[in-house]
């Protein structure tokens, strides 16, 4: 019993400091003198060791710091090019384009002196599902994070979020596969229910697809199941960080253990929840292979609906790659990916914000 | 005896109410169900996922053949040969991406950690957060652009290592990010005050300390660019035959195996051969992650 429990202490503890650590981290950055502790580390670190050793440990020191300094740099310099070098690939396609890059429902790339192509129904499609998946994932995740860190007894808590991370550690191929071979004709009969019964809301109209398999509806879901894992582990990280004062205070006015959630946890980790949640979104707008497994071809333009077929983004570049060899349609392909790169910017940056230090995402 | 060993672990500790509404007894067991039913609720498609893949996967991976033979000379509706060359391109295109990506990951992970300050710590913490959020397709359409458009190469499994690294690089960081941070300082003092200069303190004290760590993540980010297919399928051809050169020729992996397989052989081999080989890539990730759990257990830095 005792050893038993003990270990079950020691491995709380740890995990809980892990999960303090970078949290701590922009804090002792941004103010230097943040608590007694941290303020005679950052005062000593540089300081100290420079003016003992200056003449035998100068050059080390410098050829070290400078190594480390340039791989940080080579991140900043990676993602700058990345954007650079799809604008550079992308312009002379754009220029050379002769349907408007935004409306346009086509993406017709095979008259390399006659290129149309625009990104209305990739975007429909890409948002229409990543949207779905939100829907269904943002709850689920929640409840998930709520139940590992205030319902389960300490010593499953680890267990049960190992379980979560088991579908982080299935590859995306697999899902796609699962998600086209085995759920979409599970869950047939509900999509043809839900247009039967639901059928004059536009998102369950019928679509430009002649059968209810592959469609968004069910792409939507293979990626609800594919972000939970993330929503769900940066929500549970916020929601173990909720000071203990504040549930202890709930607990003495008798609250009841929901009661607790709503006034403590809760408010206390909306800003975290919503970062997480947008951190799936970008992952689920940027999903390529299980979106391209799932998510039928559909030969005319998309209507809105869930049970329309079509490509995202990524979904179309990644079925067109074999083909990539003249410059100008290939550029049209890059361009697509540019729009895509911007939106997951966009939306990680903004998880940054909302989150405000509190998840390392 | 174990809740009152567990109590000081849990904030939200079962009170036994007395004075409790019904109405407020009622929402409290609303919320029990509702919450305990999301787990269940991811954990259905999980089993219903593993077990499919293990039922249909499962007669493939038996053979001998299937871990020691390519699929060169093979026709499409044989049910014969193997997936070996897939799995030596999966491994050889990872460690490609490994042996670049790590380093960096770890030097700039001491950066942010024991010498980033101001301005362009917070730039390179940032950017590191927005290269985690690149989709992967997006991250083999930049080294599609770059070398293959631009430079002029041709299309190899070196290219996809190339844009793995891009995809592990935030992995590795974070994580050692992570470790780098649990070494008490301590230790750095200690090193300090016997007048050993910094950077061989952290060659020589944190970054051993941070050690096993450190190699967790690095195996959870192979774990994560194994199952990679979108780089794959823009950077590279497929080949049914063996080919250690990621330099030269198409190279197989598993994620393009399983994608050319089913866009191209509907016959009862091709679907067994796509079971087969979905379920050997999830063991091999499996085998990556079990390895970062083993040497994690052993890694927890004592305070």
């Amino acid at each position: 019993m005792t050893p038993d429990g003990d270990e079950a202490d020691a491995n709380t503890v740890s995990e809980r400091t892990t999960q303090r650590a970078p949290s701590d981290d922009p804090e002792t950055r941004d103010r230097p003198s943040g608590s007694a502790t941290m303020s005679t580390v950052t005062d000593t670190q540089p300081s100290a060791p420079k003016p003992a050793r200056t003449t035998s440990g100068g050059s080390g020191e410098q050829v070290f710091r400078g190594l480390t300094t340039g791989s940080g740099l080579v991140v900043v310099a990676a993602v700058a090019l990345i954007g650079l070098f799809l604008v550079v690939q992308a312009v002379p396609s754009l220029l050379a384009n002769n349907a408007n890059f935004l409306t346009s429902p086509d993406f017709n790339t095979t008259d390399a002196s006659n290129l149309r192509f625009g990104i209305r129904d990739l975007l429909v499609v890409t948002l229409l599902s990543s949207f779905m998946a939100l829907v269904i994932a943002m709850p689920i995740g929640m409840g998930i994070a709520l139940f590992l860190t205030q319902y389960t007894p300490a010593r499953l808590a680890r267990p049960f979020s190992y379980v979560i991370g088991l579908l982080a550690a299935v590859p995306s191929i697999v899902f796609g596969l699962w998600g086209i071979l085995v759920l979409a004709p599970a869950i047939e009969p509900v999509a043809a229910f839900l247009q039967t019964y639901l059928g004059w809301f536009f998102l369950f109209a019928p679509g430009n697809l002649p059968v209810l398999t592959g469609t968004i509806f069910t792409g939507g879901i293979v990626l609800a199941i594919m972000i939970l894992p993330i929503v769900t582990a940066t929500t549970r990280e916020v929601f173990a960080q909720t000071p203990r004062f504040q549930i202890e205070a709930a607990q003495a006015l008798g609250a009841t253990r929901w009661e607790v959630i709503r006034m403590a946890v809760l408010p206390y980790g909306r800003s975290g929840f919503i970062a997480a949640s947008m951190l799936g979104l970008g992952r689920a707008l940027g999903e390529t292979i299980a979106v391209l497994l799932v998510i039928r071809a559909a030969t005319s333009p998309s209507t809105g609906s869930l049970f329309d077929g079509g490509y995202t983004f990524a979904s179309l570049i990644a079925s067109a790659a074999s083909e990539f060899s003249q410059p100008l349609p290939t550029g049209a392909y890059i361009s697509a990916g540019l729009v895509l790169f911007v939106l997951t910017f966009v939306v990680n940056a903004m998880a940054r914000v909302v989150a405000g230090g509190k998840v390392n995402g | 005896m174990s809740a009152a060993l567990d109590a000081p672990e849990r904030p939200a500790v079962p009170a036994t109410f007395r004075n409790v509404s019904t109405a407020r007894k009622i929402k409290d067991r609303a919320a029990t169900v509702l919450v305990t039913l999301a787990f269940l609720i991811a954990v259905v498609p999980l089993v219903w996922l593993l077990v499919s893949v293990l039922i249909k996967g499962f007669p493939a991976i038996v053979s001998a053949d299937w871990w020691t033979r390519s699929l060169s000379g093979v026709t499409p509706d044989e049910a014969r040969g193997g997936v070996y060359h897939a799995i030596v391109g999966t491994l050889v295109q990872a460690l490609i991406a490994g042996v670049i990506a790590v380093p960096i990951g770890i030097l700039a992970a001491v950066y942010l950690v024991e010498y980033g300050r101001g301005r362009i710590a917070k730039t390179t913490s940032f950017m590191v957060d927005i290269l985690s959020g690149v989709p992967s397709i997006v991250a083999a359409l930049f080294v599609f652009a770059l070398f293959v458009s631009i430079g002029g190469f041709e299309q190899s499994g070196f290219l996809v290592g190339l844009s793995l690294v891009l995809l592990m690089l935030p992995v590795v960081i974070r994580n050692t990010e992570e470790m780098l941070r649990l070494v008490p300082d301590e230790l750095r003092e200690a090193s300090y005050a016997l007048g050993i200069p910094k950077w061989k303190t952290i060659l020589r004290i944190v970054l051993p300390t941070a050690l096993s760590g450190t190699v967790t993540g690095v195996m959870l980010a192979f774990a994560r660019v194994m199952g990679e297919t979108a780089p794959v399928l823009v950077l590279v051809g497929y080949a049914r035959a063996i080919n250690f050169n990621p330099f030269d020729g198409n190279q197989a992996s598993l994620p393009l195996l399983i994608y050319t397989e089913l866009s191209t052989n509907p016959s009862a081999a091709g679907q067994l051969r796509i079971w087969g080989g979905a379920l050997t890539l999830i063991l091999i990730v499996m085998l990556f992650q079990l390895a970062a759990s083993l040497i994690s257990r052993y890694s927890a830095i004592s305070k």
